[in-house]
């Protein structure tokens, strides 16, 4: 597969069709229907302009290949995935980093997107700019979507500087006061008992940070982030045993599976007339729907 | 006629004073100019009635009302947008929300604070000094303009540079959709499930409903600031180190040129000590814990000499730092010492270009026989040409918006596009097929008309249409006639 109309191409006109990435988080949101074609999304990185701090990227290039070239010129995106995963993939999904409060979420990555819609014509949505009001923000909307809006091609993405360092602390204090003791952490973590906390920036500053964390609250540093339970749901107010909460995003990390919760009636009626409109006759990714993820 | 025009809008004003009380509808001569307006330059708006709502429910009246009696909707915070999103077209039904000013709650754990759409910008920001917790979006009008019209508009600022623009301080928010019910599109924390109606939302222009509560993110106070005035002798100079600053890892909170004129105009005002003779400065502010900012602005220093800086001068206090931001932050105002009309453009370009089109806009004012004056948020390249005139002046206007669309199209040639904060209102419609194919505004019709699948949300707005604003009631598609 090379460039976007053959892409364009594969889609076609009509039949049920889906794009298949890494297909590491195929079950989410439910498989799509017998009988839907699947296609592949172009690969490669196009143009990275280290000073721009933008990327042209393929959705079907692996995650990791993205993050080597990435790597080269000290810089990184805002998206995360499981091993195997692609860029369209993880756009598709729409899930955010464990670091978003600092690197930000999924959604304010994407600046551009070259997709093919329900009726197999090219459209662009967004800017290749880093900031950019130009029309409607179809980007944010096709950001956690499952490819049920349209199918997307090609991306800019915006990139950041990597952080000097990253290190992660672990003990037992409370969220509240490693939030009052650091500025912008990347991650602070709650099990009901035990903090964890990922600091990142300047090596002075972090050592700074640990240096406190240490001595007023006793965390410690250890290797890696803590592993994480396999299901994901939405903060209730309640912590069930085994789980962890990502504290300022409101997901829970659970052992449990949870179904997702039912946005209220307005909600539905507008996200349907969305799925239509974009998708008259349902062809796009069929059986899968964004509304049946718990988080 | 003139008299069911009148007798129509009688009926209308009679159903809006019973559903949410007579002192909240204005439709005497002086509401219905004040209201017929915006920040931008365009005139010949003219709305049939006004309300001032005080509540979701009121707003949800409101919008009931306008359709039961056929008529658009215009909603509108203060006023201080500058693309004309709130100008009213054919006589809708103008639904301001600046009676809807309560911050009704901060959350000072949690980072969230809910406020009503009419609250001021940096009224927010002033109600929470103490608690190490503001809202980050600051854009120029920031003393004026509303936290709902910054939803509206996806505003920026000087301080979006690193932070982000309004849709990424935007939790959720409560909307009086286009057919009068209530949805509340987002969560406090994180993301919503299912689609991200919120983030489609932000920057919708009031074309997809009404924001009637706004759970915004409270970003912390930064421990370290510096802030940095760096002066040149070329603007290109200036425009160069920008893309340098960048390109060697640095994201400033933020990063602002402002060239000779606007520095000599500021100046008698801010008494900030701006070099008179420089012909670009640069104000470069940086943030966060004490180490890195310390590296950065050694960095930056060195990167500034490197790229031709006369002098490097970093704010030694606090009063020095205000001074030089008052000068940024009041340019605006000080133009009209020089000419008593302005046309401020908003188009953002790749950064690495930036000092070939800042020369490319002052050749393309040259050529038209225009002063240009640029003050503007290169960090992330977002242009600000202003263009000063005497509007008295036989012809001006045309040159005035002959120039404009040449900035607007080297923009779009160089890869950049056509608003980076100010938003397509009436103003840029007629662009919008520079940057977009019919297939790409066919997917954000689509957008649209989900949200308002008849068309009463502030129709005429954003989109190019068949039937301009223009051509129903003769606003002239150019602008003219009064200029501020």
């Amino acid at each position: 597969m090379s460039g976007l109309a053959d892409f364009r191409d594969e889609v076609g006109r009509s039949g049920p069709v889906c794009v298949r990435g890494g297909g590491t988080r195929w079950e989410l949101g439910g498989p799509p229907a017998g009988g839907t074609r699947e296609v592949r999304a172009p690969t490669g990185v196009v143009a990275f302009d280290p000073a721009e701090m933008t990327v042209v990227v393929g959705a079907g290039t692996p995650l990791a290949d993205l993050a080597e070239a990435l790597a080269e010129h000290r810089q990184e995106v805002a998206l995360e995935g499981p091993s195997g995963a692609t860029v369209g993939g993880v756009l598709a999904v729409g899930r955010s980093s464990l670091r978003r409060p600092r690197i930000g979420a999924v959604r304010d990555a994407l600046l551009q997107a070259d997709c093919v819609g329900a009726d197999g014509a090219l459209f662009t949505a967004g800017g290749p700019t880093v900031k950019n009001v130009t029309g409607y923000d179809l980007c944010r909307l096709l950001v956690g979507s499952l490819g049920t809006l349209a199918l997307i091609g090609q991306v800019i993405l915006r990139t950041w500087p990597s952080p000097e360092r990253v290190l992660w602390m672990q003990g037992s204090a409370t969220p509240e006061a490693v939030r009052n003791m650091c500025f912008r952490p990347s991650s602070v973590l709650w099990d009901g008992q035990r903090v964890s906390v990922c600091l990142e920036g300047y090596d002075g500053d972090v050592e700074a940070e640990a240096a406190a964390l240490g001595s007023h609250l006793g965390l410690e540093v250890v290797a890696a982030a803590p592993a994480l339970p396999p299901h994901r749901s939405r903060w209730t107010g309640r912590l069930p045993e085994g789980s962890l909460l990502e504290v300022g995003t409101g997901v829970v990390h659970g052992l449990v599976e949870v179904e997702a919760g039912m946005p209220g009636p307005g909600v539905v009626t507008l996200a349907a007339r969305i799925r239509t409109g974009f998708d008259p006759d349902g062809r796009l990714n069929p059986g899968r729907d964004p509304y049946r993820i718990a988080a | 006629m003139w008299w069911t025009r009148r007798r129509s809008i009688e009926l209308l004003t009679r159903d809006l004073e019973a559903a949410i009380g007579a002192d909240r509808v204005a439709g005497g001569a002086s509401a219905l100019h004040l209201y017929s307006r915006d920040g931008s330059i365009i005139r010949g708006g003219r709305a049939g009635v006004v309300c001032l709502p005080g509540s979701t429910e009121q707003v949800a009246a409101c919008v009931r009302v306008a359709r039961a009696h056929g008529r658009a909707f215009v909603p509108r915070g203060a006023g201080t947008g500058l693309s004309g999103g709130a100008v009213p077209c054919d006589d809708p039904v103008v639904i301001s929300t600046t009676r809807m000013d309560r911050i009704l709650e901060v959350d000072v754990d949690r980072r969230i604070a809910w406020v009503e759409p009419g609250v001021v910008n940096l009224d927010l920001t002033r109600h929470l000094v103490g608690t190490g917790l503001h809202f980050a979006p600051d854009p120029s009008s920031q003393q004026a303009c509303t936290i709902g019209g910054n939803v509206a508009n996806n505003s920026g600022g000087p301080h979006c540079l690193l932070y982000g623009v309004t849709s990424v301080h935007v939790a959720a928010v409560e909307v009086v959709l286009p057919d009068g019910e209530v949805a509340v599109l987002g969560e406090e924390e994180g993301d919503a499930v299912g689609y991200d109606l919120r983030g489609a939302f932000v920057g919708g222009e009031g074309t997809l409903g009404i924001a009637t509560r706004i759970a915004v993110r409270l970003t912390p106070d930064p421990p370290e600031v510096r802030t940095l005035l760096l002066d040149f002798t070329t603007i290109e100079e200036a425009a160069e180190t920008v893309s340098a600053v960048i390109a060697a890892g640095i994201v400033p909170a933020a990063l602002e040129l402002m060239d000779q004129q606007v520095v000599r105009a500021v100046e008698p005002f801010a008494k900030a000590g701006y070099p008179l003779d420089a012909a670009a400065v640069l104000i470069v502010e940086l943030d966060g814990l004490p180490a890195g900012v310390s590296r950065e602005v050694e960095a930056v220093a060195a990167v500034a000499r490197d790229g031709g800086a006369r002098t490097v001068r970093i704010a030694a206090d606090e009063g020095e730092r205000a001074r030089i931001w008052k000068g940024r932050k009041g340019a605006f105002g000080a133009i009209a010492n020089i000419k008593p009309s302005y046309y401020l453009h908003d188009t953002v370009i790749p950064r690495t270009r930036l000092a070939e089109v800042v020369t490319g806009v002052n050749a393309i004012a040259e050529r038209h026989g225009l002063i240009v004056m640029n003050v503007f948020h290169a960090g992330d390249g977002n242009l600000h040409p202003l263009l000063v005139f005497d509007h008295r002046e036989p012809g001006v206007m045309e040159r005035v918006l002959a120039a404009g669309e040449e900035i607007v199209r080297l923009s779009v040639e160089v890869g950049g596009v056509l608003s980076g904060e100010h938003g397509i209102g009436l103003e840029k419609r007629r662009f919008m097929p520079l940057l977009f194919s019919e297939e790409d505004l066919a997917a954000q019709r689509v957008l649209r008309d989900a949200f308002d699948p008849d068309g009463v949300a502030n129709p005429h707005k954003v989109l190019p249409s068949g039937s301009s604003c223009g051509d129903v009631q003769g606003l002239p598609e150019i602008p003219e006639g009064v200029w501020v």
